[in-house]
């Protein structure tokens, strides 16, 4: 194990200069469940650890009618599905927040670094991505934003600048009619990581129920997680039936360009593709025709 | 008094006042609450911190090793390869379960002029700090040429494939060849006319099998802490099956007398048949040797016990069995080739001995053949070597009787061996409980109950193992207040001491509470054979019988001293010495021992043979996803002969605990090599053994069928539960969705491109 200097910035500005003349050197360190495994095994070795948590910007979790949802970067997964309001108001986001780790890693796991993690696996990425998440980054330059489905290039890559870190995501609030689910595929009922992930947001019409908006995003089946617009498009204007969510389903199919790897292979990853789409994509009607008869109440 | 005569009753609970009771385990509260020591937490003062490189190459020519680097780091004390080791002679050692050539065995602790496999150990280095170690780890240069690897065991069989070593040469049914080879030999076991058996066969069913290797997966990795005195005296701390295994391995390794070499085993956290062969002992004594006779400690990273340690065989077997229309078995002819790893020695013959010997047949042909191939070599793994095969034997008959139309346990019951009938591989069966675990199992209410609903499926399969008997020593003293302090040379890996003090107590007739056993180190028991073999509560339970025994008899003889009247007219019963005019508890005879000779210590051993072997039928539920491959277990009930269960907690632990890592090999676990021959799945994410949510509560159902030839009838009982998961397994998945998976892991990929198979629209890709 290589031996490394911890660093511990207490505002954005700290951490910013730090990094613009450290960041060759080093590493974020926000809950460290990806990154103390990658120290310990010797597949990175960084001269400083630059621990994040404790600046508040990064800290922040809130919802309000206009702005939406606020969450970030350095938020544990637990206290995004403790949160009831948000827990209710967007069940598809929670549907992957859960899913990191047991319960212990939860309290330290961040979707900052799930997401700056850039793994084809992450569990996060999808369901932001459904979402519509915008993340926030900050540098020398300043603030700028990027939509989450942009910031994966590559696995293990992002799209970050060498002085840049992620500071929060935000999604709008969700409008009537909306419903979103995320799952994944493992071989085990815990305690693994996807073989292939599939996320799906709708927005219904409330008058025919016809679907408005659709968004479909699969992960674990190419080198980043994938939002593939043509699935959520062929959607559009349509009632959601058996035929059409299949139509969806092997669109997202035909968009993995998966490989062949120790947690699977190129044809389950593909047809996993289209399964968990079909899945997604039913949870997420069930919860959306329970937003549209919570409005109509 | 003289020792109890065996008996061919079955024992009823209210025989006995011990056995048989759910007593609390001696070492539960530590366990619990972190006291235990294990090997990792032995410290000795001015230890030091060893590591081991290894090799990132399957296969490879050792070209050169420079170590001037990693010995000139500031806190590196010494440095070993494979040159510190004595030239030692092709002797077979006895590894336990397994045996080995000496030279193969040291060659496998330190590589010479090859590395073998992926995560082989080229040199170890000793320092102050473990990150030191690992640093001058990274220091050492090794030159290496790379060779082809051997990765397939039926590539490796062809007589033109690379070899591993030039000077294996085929033990050809106990003739040696001329020509080098990876096969290391080839067994047989031939009984009747096989082809004859399959003239007589109106159904006749055919299939071949692939397995990979899995490993035993014990949660705590291998360790070992070593000093190596001025005065040649070896101590060595570690977590291991046989202590006297260890001793007796290091001597032979290092080329010591056998008497200079002292181990102090510590609690264990697993083994199931990986933990009786050595990997780091002799080197913690070379580099303690080399480091100013410091103590020196290795403990194994998980990845390191993944890739170097265990695994058992990974495997291809065709079996051919017939049957006639009524159901008879008439033939087998079984095929097995098993990876040895990189060293000859694979449980191919334990296999053919067990796969299909619970049942009746007039004519069988069974073919092993052991191979080496550029991976680990492999050590026992419970029950060593039968669960693969009879994947491939249980699917095969679960075939017949589908085409047969049989109820697979009536099946079964038709052509299930009993006492008297000889096994394919020679011997003839004992009183064996095959029989009554069908029955149990035929009017159990999981088998009574129908299994309703689409993709479930339910399957039956049936497995044998012979168990061990073996060598084992107790003594015991006697304390000032009457408590008795036990010793015994066993390893406790599932509750043993506890076993081995009831059937002490029961002998002797008193209260467990005074009786207090321990783990002893080489140094203060007799030769004890490791756990391994179901063997512990059966023989060592039979010493701590015969020194119940011996006690009673001292406990007579001090009493007739005291009361001044011949020995013979002293009775013992209940815990109780007394004459016509005397009595006394066995606890009192304490207070008089120094007016009857001075203190009281007796000790016994056996090595009596008469080992019970196992027979169990299992029954799953299974639910199968058609459209991910998944398959959830619903439900899972073991049904035994466990002879005399001395604690039913601790037989009911083995069986769930068996069922368990057999669901594992049946499901998800699995070594993965890349084309390289490098192991990229050794860490516990990717090599998937099953969580408490992946397994039901598993219903553990004993039959006592009384092992005549032990005095309180127990048969081992912790191998023979991990035979039969993966064929209940495959054969529950081929009830609910019609496909029969001939290949281990029954992965969902696996599972998925069998469905595809059947139906092609299935696949949505």
């Amino acid at each position: 194990m290589h031996s490394f200097t911890y660093v511990r910035p207490q505002s954005l500005e700290e951490a910013s200069t730090f990094l613009s003349e450290h960041r060759e050197q080093a590493r974020i360190l926000a809950g460290g469940t990806d990154l103390l495994v990658q120290i310990q095994s010797s597949s990175v070795t960084p001269d400083y650890i630059v621990d994040i948590k404790h600046i508040p910007e990064l800290n922040v979790l809130s919802f309000d009618e206009t702005g939406g949802l606020r969450i970030g970067a350095a938020v544990p997964c637990f206290k995004i599905w403790n949160h009831h309001e948000i827990a209710h108001l967007y069940p598809g986001l929670i549907d992957a927040v859960q899913l990191i780790g047991g319960t212990q890693i939860q309290g330290r796991a961040t979707l900052g670094g799930n997401v700056a993690n850039a793994s084809p696996a992450a569990d996060t990425i999808p369901s932001l991505i459904v979402h519509g998440a915008i993340c926030d980054v900050i540098g020398r330059q300043g603030i700028r934003s990027i939509a989450v489905q942009d910031i994966c290039i590559g696995p293990g890559q992002n799209a970050l600048a060498p002085d840049e870190f992620l500071l929060r995501f935000q999604i709008k609030p969700p409008s009537i009619g909306f419903g979103a689910h995320y799952l994944r595929f493992i071989p085990r009922n815990e305690m693994d990581i996807a073989v292939a992930s599939a996320g799906a947001s709708l927005v219904l019409n409330p008058d025919d129920q016809t679907v408005q908006y659709a968004r479909i995003a699969i992960g674990a089946v190419a080198p980043t997680p994938l939002l593939v617009i043509a699935a959520g498009e062929s959607l559009i204007g349509q009632p959601l039936t058996n035929e059409s969510i299949d139509r969806a389903a092997r669109l997202a199919a035909q968009a993995a360009q998966p490989i062949t790897d120790i947690r699977g292979t190129i044809s389950q990853r593909k047809h996993l593709a289209a399964v968990l789409t079909r899945r997604a994509l039913v949870k997420a009607q069930e919860r959306a025709l329970q937003s549209l008869k919570g409005a109509s109440h | 008094m003289t020792e109890k005569t065996p008996t061919l009753d079955t024992a009823s609970e209210s025989k006995y006042r011990i056995i048989g009771k759910r007593v609390d385990r001696y070492d539960a509260a530590d366990k619990v609450t972190g006291q235990a020591v294990y090997g990792a937490d032995v410290h000795p003062s001015n230890l030091l911190y060893g590591k081991v490189l290894r090799s990132p190459h399957a296969h490879a020519r050792i070209l050169s090793i420079d170590t001037s680097a990693a010995e000139a780091l500031e806190g590196v004390h010494a440095v070993i390869t494979g040159a510190d080791l004595p030239s030692v002679s092709d002797r077979i050692v006895d590894l336990g379960e397994t045996a080995t050539s000496l030279r193969y065995q040291s060659d496998n602790i330190l590589a010479k002029d090859k590395a073998l496999y992926f995560g082989h150990a080229i040199a170890a280095v000793s320092a102050t700090q473990p990150y030191i170690a690992e640093e001058a780890v990274s220091l050492i240069k090794v030159e290496y040429e790379i060779l082809p690897p051997v990765l397939d065991v039926r590539k490796a069989m062809r007589p033109d494939s690379t070899l591993l070593h030039d000077d294996i040469f085929t033990d050809e049914l106990g003739q040696k060849s001329t020509q080098a080879s990876n096969v290391a030999s080839h067994i047989r076991h031939a009984q009747g006319d096989v082809e004859a058996g399959f003239r007589q066969a109106d159904v006749i069913i055919e299939h071949e099998f692939e397995t990979t290797m899995v490993h035993q997966g014990y949660i705590e990795p291998h360790n070992a802490t070593a000093i190596y005195n001025p005065s040649g005296q070896i101590t060595i701390w570690c977590s291991t099956q046989g202590s006297f295994g260890v001793r007796s391995q290091t001597s032979d390794v290092l080329d010591v007398p056998i008497s200079s070499v002292h181990v102090i085993p510590t609690e264990i956290g697993g083994g199931f048949g990986g933990k009786n062969s050595i990997y780091l002992e002799p080197l913690a004594v070379l580099l303690s040797k080399k480091s100013n006779n410091r103590p020196v400690k290795l403990t194994m990273t998980r990845a390191e016990s993944l890739a170097a340690t265990g695994p058992t065989s990974g495997s291809y077997i065709r079996v051919k069995l017939g049957a006639d229309a009524n159901g008879h078995l008439t033939a087998a002819k079984l095929y097995l080739a098993y990876e040895a790893g990189a060293f000859p020695g694979s449980p191919v013959g334990s296999a053919a001995g067990s796969m299909i010997s619970e049942y009746r047949i007039s004519n069988v042909l069974i073919d092993g053949y052991d191979v080496v191939v550029n991976k680990p070599r492999t050590e026992a793994y419970r029950a060593p070597g039968t669960s693969n095969a009879v994947f491939a034997v249980e699917t095969v008959v679960d075939e017949l009787c589908e085409k047969l139309g049989m109820d697979p346990i009536a099946f079964r019951l038709l052509n299930a061996a009993k006492e008297g009938d000889r096994r394919p591989d020679g011997p003839t069966h004992p009183r064996i409980g095959f029989i009554e675990t069908l029955q149990a199992a035929q009017s159990h209410d999981h088998y009574q109950t129908p299994l309703d609903g689409k993709y479930r499926g339910r399957g039956v399969a049936c497995g044998y193992w012979g168990n061990w008997g073996g060598r084992s020593s107790v003594s015991a003293s006697m304390n000032a207040d009457g408590t008795i302090s036990l010793i015994t040379g066993s390893i406790d890996l599932s509750g043993t001491r506890t076993t081995t003090a009831m059937q002490l107590a029961e002998t002797l007739g008193i209260d467990l509470e005074d009786i207090v056993p321990q783990v002893a180190d080489t140094n203060s028991v007799s030769n004890t054979e490791g756990t391994y073999g179901s063997r512990t509560t059966f023989a060592t339970g039979w010493a701590a019988h015969k020194l119940g025994c011996k006690l009673i008899d001292a406990v007579k003889e001090r009493a007739a001293l005291l009361w001044d009247i011949p020995v013979d007219t002293v009775d013992y019963e209940d815990g109780c010495i007394f004459s016509k005019a005397n009595r006394l508890t066995f606890k009192d005879i304490s207070k008089y021992l120094d007016e009857t000779g001075g203190p009281l210590m007796v000790s016994a051993t056996s090595f009596e043979g008469g080992h019970g072997p196992s027979a169990t039928t299992h029954i799953v539920d299974v639910e199968v996803d058609p459209d991910t491959g998944k398959v959830d277990i619903l439900r899972y009930t073991a049904i035994q002969d466990v002879g005399k269960a001395i604690h039913p907690d601790f037989v009911e632990g083995q069986i769930q605990g068996g069922v368990v890592q057999g669901i594992g090999w049946a499901l998800n676990e699995g070594y993965f090599y890349n084309d390289e021959g490098q192991l990229l799945n050794a860490n516990f994410l990717d090599y998937r053994m099953p969580t408490f949510l992946d397994v039901p509560m598993i219903e553990a159902v004993l039959v006592e069928v009384s092992n005549p030839r032990h005095p309180y009838g127990v048969r081992g009982v912790g191998e023979v539960p991990i035979v039969p998961p993966p064929a209940a397994v495959a054969n529950a998945i081929h009830d609910a969705i019609g496909v029969r998976l001939t290949a281990l892991p029954m992965s969902p990929a696996r599972v998925l491109e069998a469905v595809w198979e059947q139906t092609p629209s299935a696949y949505l890709g």
